[in-house]
């Protein structure tokens, strides 16, 4: 069983909704990316979103796009990304990574190479931002076939003909793009989130991630009231960057962030929202 | 099978497919957030492209605003000059706004205005596709923002200052390296996010399908009115075709009604910059490798690890690192060649064209007459190029002066 399903199974049993950080590799510096991985799980994480950088991050808001810059400007790539993992995972064989980004790197990778050094490194899910499921099956095979699992996005117009194609093809969880727009948008609508979680629901049984627009503790404990997964990339990201010269005080607020939302998400009986 | 059948056994006319694809080309590569608005678009464009009455009031617009059919221009005297071919002129810089753009964003605001949309965005390079959008939406009298790279609006304050004259919103883009990817970057984010009133005008024959064939078709007035000239004025097709190619769009509208003549031969012009050897080039089909940008499976320029590099050309409408998807196929299967042109080579072919025929080119265009100089001695007196004049250079005037160190 991959890392990120036994994950879920897990929180399930404890009765816990999934809490997972995203991070853009390489920002604010190569050397912070994986002490703040490490951080972020001591402080509560479930599963980690390692941003791949990429030159034209078309589905990012200003938030991500900087750090992207600041990441790309410092010599980051794909490969070094899965250097950070193959790090990260030297001490820590539980906690799930899934790498998040843009098809052209792996493009200019290949398929075949990427698959083999993502598995090698250990990472565990791949969520490709700009690969619907019409163009993904070249890539998506390989990925399961070397145990890992292909992550898609669902959108608030994705069509119910949509939600099943993209469910047959998607394992790990869905991640659900919880308003339109950029990430680092306003912030979202609980209301209309549960009701487009329990129409998704209906379609599959794969577990339900929650981003773009979560952004405070009770934004996150309201989102995991219907969800069974809370990411929140923005605002951990823009903090990252304005703490870039004091690294010990990045790791710790960012760290006491993630461990505010932990806390809010576990807090039991209904939230706000 | 009749001999040219055999020479040329690919029907042009049935690509893309149903999703977009030519050959491993195209397709739709963008976030599931558009997904659906690019099916409304693509349902929107099927209804409409062989719609009697849409199609009558694209063919009244061209003929009455945008000046339609424009004409086909037999250069004798550059012909003469250059002691080969006959050089013929498709004057695209005679239309309305001065450029083939318009043939396009006035097809895209008819289908915006069936779509019920109220705000038109665009991006834009040199500012030729913004200025053709902010004259539509003008004329429809609907909401216009256009994102310009910062740079860019350095480079073109001339297009900026229409834009705004026209009631335009311009929208500098300071991500990334401030030019035009940057910008189609953003005005896709903006699509995303105001999808429901909003129509995206691309400029161009690239992003997620369908706007590569949809432009297209619009485009493609260029090269049915030229092939109906050359046949009532000479009786025959022409020999080659040129065309200056950035993202690709006055190209495929002058190649794509000739696609099936396999005896016409066809020559794409990038912008090979200070050479391609420099690094300093937009010479995308020429020296770049596949991958996926902006919506598309297509040719880049990128570097080893999959990173968009900058481009560089002395004309800001080449200035692309990427080109349509239909140019890449068409490289790979060898229906057309593509070429490059250095900026040296295209400031001749501007400065011949003014002194000789006394028509200033648009420094994009004049990457295609750059090569009509090389291939025209080629060939014999009785043979034609048809090159597309794509717009005109009044625009450029102070780059050019500037090059040769006058203060205007």
């Amino acid at each position: 069983m991959n890392r990120i399903a036994r994950r879920f199974a897990d929180l399930r049993r404890a009765g816990r909704k999934a809490l997972i950080p995203y991070i853009t590799a390489g920002d604010p510096r190569p050397a912070l990316t994986v002490p703040m991985l490490r951080a972020l799980v001591r402080a509560g994480a479930d599963i980690l979103e390692l941003g791949v950088p990429f030159s034209d991050p078309m589905a990012d808001g200003p938030v991500i796009q900087k750090a992207c810059e600041r990441a790309l400007a410092q010599g980051m790539s794909l490969r070094r990304v899965l250097e950070q993992v193959r790090e990260f995972r030297q001490a820590d064989a539980e906690t799930p990574v899934v790498l998040m980004g843009y098809l052209n790197p792996i493009e200019s990778m290949g398929y075949d190479a990427f698959v083999a050094d993502a598995r090698a490194a250990g990472v565990d899910g791949v969520l490709t931002v700009d690969l619907p499921p019409e163009e993904a099956a070249e890539l998506a095979e390989p990925l399961k076939a070397a145990g890992i699992a292909p992550i898609f996005l669902l959108a608030p117009t994705s069509s119910a003909e949509r939600i099943r194609h993209t469910a047959e093809l998607a394992q790990g969880y869905l991640y659900y793009v919880s308003l339109k727009g950029v990430t680092g948008s306003a912030a979202l609508n609980v209301a209309e989130v549960a009701d487009k979680l329990a129409g998704i629901r209906a379609l599959t049984d794969l577990p339900l991630g929650v981003g773009f627009g979560i952004k405070d503790p009770p934004t996150a404990a309201a989102v995991a009231q219907v969800a069974d997964a809370v990411v929140v990339g923005s605002a951990l990201v823009a903090r990252m960057g304005e703490l870039a010269d004091d690294p010990e005080r990045m790791l710790r607020e960012v760290g006491q962030m993630i461990g505010a939302m932990r806390e809010a998400m576990d807090r039991p009986g209904p939230t706000e929202g | 099978m009749t001999a040219k059948a055999l020479r040329n056994p690919v029907d042009f006319s049935q690509f893309p497919d149903r999703a977009g694809h030519f050959g491993r080309y195209g397709g739709r590569f963008v976030a599931e957030t558009l997904m659906e608005a690019l099916h409304e678009l693509d349902d929107a464009w099927r209804a409409y492209r062989n719609d009697p009455e849409f199609l009558a009031e694209l063919d009244a617009d061209l003929a009455r605003y945008v000046g339609r059919p424009t004409p086909l221009y037999h250069a004798e005297r550059w012909s003469r000059r250059l002691g080969g071919a006959q050089i013929h002129l498709k004057r695209e810089d005679l239309n309305h706004t001065g450029a083939h753009k318009i043939n396009n964003t006035v097809g895209q605001a008819l289908l915006a205005k069936r779509m019920g949309k109220t705000r038109l965005i665009a991006e834009t390079g040199a500012g030729q596709h913004g200025v053709a959008s902010a004259t539509v939406a003008a004329r429809l009298g609907m909401e216009c923002v256009v994102y310009m790279g910062s740079e860019d609006i350095q480079r073109q304050a001339l297009n900026v200052y229409r834009m705004r004259l026209l009631g335009a919103t311009v929208q500098p883009v300071t991500s990334g390296s401030r030019t035009l990817k940057d910008a189609l970057n953003e005005a896709l984010r903006d699509w995303v996010t105001n999808v429901d009133n909003t129509f995206y005008m691309i400029g161009t024959v690239a992003g997620p399908h369908p706007y590569p064939v949809m432009v297209r078709e619009f485009q493609a007035v260029i090269g049915r009115e030229a092939r109906e000239q050359m046949l009532s004025d000479y009786g025959c097709l022409p020999n080659a075709l040129v065309a200056c190619v950035g993202g690709g769009s006055n190209a495929i509208g002058l190649f794509h009604p000739f696609l099936n003549d396999g005896e016409v031969a066809i020559y794409g012009v990038e912008a090979a910059g200070s050479g391609i050897e420099t690094g300093r080039h937009a010479a995308t089909l020429c020296a770049g490798r596949p991958g996926v940008l902006h919506g598309n499976r297509t040719y880049l320029l990128n570097d080893e690890n999959g990173q968009i590099i900058e481009t560089h050309s002395v004309s800001a409408g080449l200035d692309y690192p990427g080109v349509g998807p239909e140019h890449a196929w068409l490289k790979d299967i060898g229906r057309a060649r593509y070429v490059a042109v250095t900026d040296d080579e295209a400031l001749r072919g501007f400065h011949d064209l003014t002194r000789i025929e006394g028509i200033i080119p648009a420094l994009e265009s004049s990457h295609a007459l750059a090569y009509v100089t090389q291939l025209a001695p080629t060939m014999r007196p009785d043979q034609h190029i048809v090159v597309n004049l794509s717009g005109r250079g009044d625009k450029d005037i102070y780059t050019v002066a500037k090059l040769e160190g006058i203060q205007l």
